[in-house]
């Protein structure tokens, strides 16, 4: 009798530790798995890439968006990369994305992590090109460079120039403004900026990125979610005032 | 001078990291497809048959997404061959790991190392049962996000540091520890190739009667729970899906009992024939 329950205990605290021993080990490595994926919000993807979260369920690690890039621009992530390993991206400074009319990357995905949905290199969105540094930028300091301008596959769309009046002297300021809108973020600006350290960068639209609560009007020349200022209801003496309140109380004439 | 299955093996694991380096690499290509594009995880034979890693596949649909078509056809048509010609034939014949751990085992042997820590060989079901759970949980791929095959393979193919450390990490634990500690222990891909061959048709064909349980069999085997002589006696082949067909005891068994065979034909078909 004391032996079989000498035998139970024994298989009992085996088992617990087995149990307590995958849990614990189970839990370092979903630990790992996360760190590993917070490494990415830096990361920028190849064209069509999916949503960051869905593409790192998503991508297989194959490598043939890399063998697809005749630019060698895309690379698979390796230890000190600070990226989840073996997920592809691109270093604009180093070699942006010349945005291929037939988009060979997107062709070459097996797994659905770049949506062969995206069939315009127009269309892709890897990030979001931003005048990072305002004081460095040679625009800003007066100065007629605008090679990001004139660099930007999408010149005119992309990248704009917005003339400036300057206090000290007759010469306006030519700047540089990119619009979110029509900017794919291939980071071609990046590369040809012309300073030590590009003024101009690409991060991953999150990062780059703020919005605009619904509940703000903006003016009529930027039209708010709204759609602007209301024309005033001239039938009712005050509701040209009142437009803002038109669900809310009466105002006093 | 008989075919040996080592040199045949090494051939074929050689073979496939050749065409993936120079499709990749070289611009390797036939009629302007890429001749093998990809690497193990996932890969395209001349631009047209896809080939992927069924459990990457089904990590996928772990963390609740549908992979695109060419990794569910690929992982479909890997998973149909390797049902027929027996799952870990992968370990022994394709899977570059493979080389870095029969190295490992072999020095180990040769330098008469002491067997180190020891784990169970049923981890590697739970890590399997992990790697599905864990993606579930996170909603990433939770082995292929850390797997040292993969970090070896997609090295040799594109380069980069973490396949030399992956390759020196299995080395040094299996040639200081225990050989087999990663593939036979430890490798959730193994312990998924094991559930994909259990109906396989090639086989080690077992013949009772020529045998004389000298046991050097037992001795190469890397997995030798699988010769159950007893019970291979039964059947006349080696049943267990753990076996890799890596066919090192028809190579060494003196008298020819252990060899291999395509759908092998059980005893009491045998001995029928010869009455």
């Amino acid at each position: 009798m004391a032996a079989r329950s000498e035998s139970r205990r024994g298989f009992l605290r085996g088992g617990l530790r087995g149990l307590g021993g995958a849990l614990l080990a189970g839990a370092v490595w979903a630990r790992w798995l996360q760190s590993e994926s917070r490494a990415a919000p830096f990361a920028l993807r190849p064209p069509g890439a999916v949503a960051e979260a869905d593409f790192l369920a998503q991508c297989i690690k194959c490598g043939q968006c890399v063998q697809a890039c005749p630019f060698d621009t895309l690379r698979l992530a390796d230890l000190g990369d600070e990226i989840p390993l073996g997920t592809p991206f691109f270093v604009p400074r180093e070699v942006p994305c010349y945005l291929c009319e037939d988009l060979p990357c997107v062709g070459a995905c097996p797994s659905g992590a770049l949506s062969p949905s995206v069939q315009d290199p127009a269309e892709s969105r890897m990030g979001l090109a931003v005048l990072v540094d305002h004081e460095t930028c040679l625009s800003y300091n007066g100065l007629r460079c605008e090679i990001c301008f004139r660099q930007c596959p999408l010149t005119g769309t992309a990248i704009t120039i917005e003339n400036q009046a300057r206090g000290r002297s007759r010469h306006a300021l030519f700047l540089p403004q990119v619009h979110s809108e029509a900017c794919t973020g291939c980071g071609v600006c990046e590369k040809v900026c012309p300073l030590d350290e590009a003024a101009i960068r690409v991060l991953p639209t999150e990062l780059a990125q703020g919005k605009i609560g619904g509940h703000y009007e903006l003016g009529t020349e930027n039209p708010g979610p709204r759609g602007g200022f209301a024309e005033p209801d001239e039938s009712r003496p005050g509701a040209a005032m009142d437009y803002l309140n038109s669900t809310g109380a009466e105002v006093e004439p | 001078m008989k075919a040996r299955p080592l040199w045949m093996r090494r051939g074929l694991q050689m073979t496939m990291i050749a065409l993936f380096i120079v499709s990749s690499r070289f611009g390797g290509k036939v009629g302007g497809a890429a001749v093998l594009a990809g690497d193990l995880s996932a890969s395209r034979i001349l631009g047209m048959v896809p080939l992927a890693d069924p459990l990457a596949a089904l990590q996928i649909f772990a963390t609740g997404r549908l992979p695109g078509p060419d990794v569910l056809w690929g992982a479909a048509l890997v998973m149909a061959i390797y049902s027929v010609i027996g799952g870990r034939v992968f370990c022994a014949w394709v899977c570059p790991v493979n080389i870095v751990s029969d190295a490992a085992g072999w020095a180990h042997r040769r330098l008469g190392m002491r067997r180190g820590a020891t784990i169970p060989r049923s981890t590697r079901w739970w890590v399997l049962g992990g790697s599905l759970v864990i993606s579930a949980v996170m909603g990433l791929s939770a082995f292929e996000f850390v797997s040292p095959v993969g970090m070896v393979q997609r090295g040799l193919v594109f380069g980069g540091r973490a396949a030399a450390v992956a390759m020196g990490g299995i080395f040094l634990a299996e040639f200081l520890q225990l050989p087999g500690l990663w593939c036979s222990r430890l490798c959730p891909l193994g312990a998924f190739y094991s559930l994909v061959g259990r109906r396989a048709a090639w086989k080690i064909r077992y013949d009772p009667l020529s045998c004389t349980h000298c046991g050097e069999c037992k001795v190469v085997c890397p997995e030798p729970q699988v010769l159950d002589l007893g019970a291979a006696a039964l059947t006349g082949r080696v049943d267990s899906s753990d076996c890799t067909q890596c066919g090192r005891c028809t190579e060494l068994c003196p008298e020819g009992s252990l060899m291999y065979a395509w759908r092998p034909p059980s005893v009491a078909a045998v001995s029928k024939e010869k009455s």
